[in-house]
């Protein structure tokens, strides 16, 4: 039987964890709490009055084009992201592993876009792009391509998703070498000895391997698209030309804090935190559980 | 099937040279064993062979082919590792198919053969499983399945037994000689173990230090060692080394005792006398201050101290025998069971 150890009652353990409670309280608790709050209320174009509505702002977004839209959008943006720098951390993971001489150069290289804050990353490249200056549509002009993300949704578009992922490869590839690492070297030596060459074992083997690493960042990297490339795009884009790059949190930080629809605003940040509560139970659910194979 | 030849083999990491010159010829067909103790080379040469690890100087052939530069893929041989390195998503059918589907083997062709070497090993109820799903000799008779679907050239065994439990090693060891003996493809195995040394190898590589010290079947090992390494090396309990004068024929102990044996050597060497060959006679010229004995049921085995000396000394002797700590006991040992050495280069001294 297991013997408790009981300690006499006192008021140290509570003040050891009161700084870390109370940050959760101001920090998380009671913003969210008055989102909560403030979602279900409607404010006059002038700010004088609020009226409680209910759930009158949800239905709004449930019939909302633009915030449909939007959705849509977010879902392309995260799907882009999560695949572009997982399969960039993948190959380079991939061959990080095989180098023997200056492995660890080579690591803290890859790792340091990590280190790089969002708003510069998005400045990084907003810098290479730019339509007049950068050294990127100068070269595209070259192959017949003309880049003016400032003009073109597309091309928007496509620039965020590259300075999301490319600052998410450095996190991916840290966690794929770790993965590919824990494979037992002999495994792959016997793949060898059978006669597959090293793309093969790579396809038959490292790959699957390594599937559990798969699941697990691919939630993270779901939930780095849908809420932390904020800055990335506020430096980039600022969610234009023509809202092709607005997705879910810029769209709460626009109609908030720019369009002043803080009841509208306030639900659509609701509906995210639902939305990262359940990327967060699939995470703690199925990646603890290793996949099978 | 085809010979191995090693031809000056030279293994080198950085600067420190671990395989000295390797030299050896292996027959079609033979059952080669390396065996030494940790460190001594003898995985590294068997990865060479493997093509796991490059040759630094040198020349490998495997039938008439040099395969120096040859990707393990295209050198025909297979191996087993010592933690069998089964793929652990793929099924037991998969792990022993992989090799043949690369190879783009057809699939009746591969079904036949899995089932073949399945049946061999008696594991056919288990083909469906994942390794996991499988006991330590089991996955251990799957890796030899995946080696043997393959119809190499070459098997290349690294310690495969030193994971399984000693019952499971002796029953494993027999089984591999058998099917070796009934595939007769020609073997390397790598072990640290003398006895799975001596009983599955036609010949035995002893490796020490990256330099060969002997290479011949374990009866000559047993019966002539070339070296101090492996007099002490080869046999259990292993053999009791004396510093003794030689000269005209006679062997003095330290203590004075003479024995007669000694070739044609001459001056300081050391004599090898293995525990077995001690036979116990009241005015053997061997005399040991007894110290303890440990039974073993079908025999005896004596540890003492020469007498008037600090030379340990074990004396193996069939059936129960005991007496007092302190007793002294004689032993004779026949000229043909004495082994001389040179205590300066280690090497044996010829008769």
């Amino acid at each position: 039987m297991l013997k408790r150890v009981h300690f006499p009652t006192s008021l140290l353990p509570y003040l050891l964890v009161a700084p870390q409670v109370i940050i959760t309280l101001v920090f998380f608790v009671w913003p969210a709490s008055q989102a909560v709050y403030q979602s279900f209320l409607i404010e006059d174009a002038f700010g004088i009055s609020t009226e409680f509505v209910w759930f009158e702002n949800f239905i709004y977004l449930a019939t909302d084009e633009q915030y449909l839209d939007s959705f849509g959008r977010t879902i392309f943006f995260s799907v882009c992201v999560a695949v572009l720098s997982m399969s960039a951390a993948l190959i380079l993971a991939g061959f990080a592993d095989r180098i023997v001489r200056g492995a660890t150069t080579y690591r803290t290289l890859l790792i340091w876009p990590y280190a790089v804050a969002p708003v510069l990353a998005g400045a990084l490249w907003v810098f290479m792009f730019n339509p007049t200056l950068g050294i990127f549509p100068y070269l595209l002009e070259f192959v017949g391509v003309d880049w003016n993300h400032y003009l073109n949704g597309s091309q928007a578009m496509m620039l965020v998703i590259f300075a999301a992922a490319w600052k998410q490869i450095a996190y991916n590839f840290l966690f794929y070498l770790a993965a590919m690492q824990s494979i037992p070297r002999s495994l792959i030596e016997a793949a060898a000895i059978d006669g597959a060459g090293p793309l093969r074992r790579f396809r038959d083997h490292i790959f699957p391997l390594v599937s559990p690493t798969t699941f697990f960042l691919l939630v993270i990297n779901a939930v780095y698209a849908f809420f932390d490339t904020f800055g990335i795009i506020h430096a980039v884009t600022q969610g234009g030309p023509a809202n092709a790059t607005t997705i879910l949190v810029y769209k709460v930080f626009n109609d908030g804090f720019v369009g002043l629809d803080l009841g509208g605003s306030a639900a659509q940040s609701v509906i995210l935190m639902i939305l990262v509560i359940a990327m967060t139970v699939v995470q703690f659910r199925y990646v603890e559980r290793k996949v099978e194979y | 099937m085809a010979s191995i030849t090693l031809k000056d083999l030279v293994k080198t990491y950085g600067d420190v040279e671990v395989l000295h010159h390797v030299d050896g010829a292996i027959e079609d067909g033979e059952f080669i064993v390396i065996v030494g103790p940790s460190g001594c080379g003898k995985s590294t040469l068997l990865r060479m062979v493997a093509g796991l690890e490059t040759v630094t100087s040198g020349e490998i052939r495997i039938g008439e082919k040099v395969v120096n530069q040859l990707e393990p893929a295209d050198r025909d041989i297979a191996m087993v590792f010592q933690n069998y390195a089964l793929y652990p998503h793929m099924s037991v059918r998969e792990n022993m198919a992989y090799g043949l589907k690369i190879r783009k083997i057809g699939k009746a062709e591969i079904e036949r053969r899995v089932q073949e070497a399945a049946d061999i090993l008696e594991i056919g109820p288990y083909l469906d499983r994942k390794p996991r799903q499988l006991s330590g000799g089991q996955r251990q008779r799957v890796a030899m399945g995946r080696a043997i679907v393959r119809n190499p050239q070459v098997f290349l065994f690294d310690e495969p037994l030193s994971n399984l439990d000693a019952k499971l090693r002796v029953q494993m060891r027999l089984e591999i000689r058998k099917l070796q003996q009934r595939l007769g493809v020609t073997s390397i195995y790598v072990t640290h173990d003398q006895v799975e040394a001596m009983t599955l190898g036609d010949r035995l590589m002893v490796l020490n230090g990256g330099y060969v010290e002997q290479f011949g079947t374990p009866i000559e090992l047993y019966d002539r060692p070339a070296t101090l390494f492996v007099a002490g090396f080869i046999g259990s309990p292993s053999m009791n080394f004396l510093p003794a004068t030689a000269g005209g024929g006679a062997l003095i102990l330290g203590n004075g005792a003479s024995l007669q044996g000694a070739g044609h050597a001459s001056g300081s060497v050391t004599l090898g006398i293995r525990p077995e060959h001690l036979l116990p006679d009241e005015n053997g010229p061997i005399r040991v201050s007894v110290q303890l004995f440990e039974q073993l049921g079908a025999n005896t085995l004596v540890h003492g101290v020469l007498e008037g000396t600090e030379t340990d000394v074990v004396a193996s002797l069939p059936g129960h025998v005991s007496a007092d700590p302190g007793t002294i006991m004689g032993f004779t040992a026949p000229a043909k069971d004495l082994h001389v050495f040179d205590p300066a280069t280690g090497r044996r001294v010829e008769e």
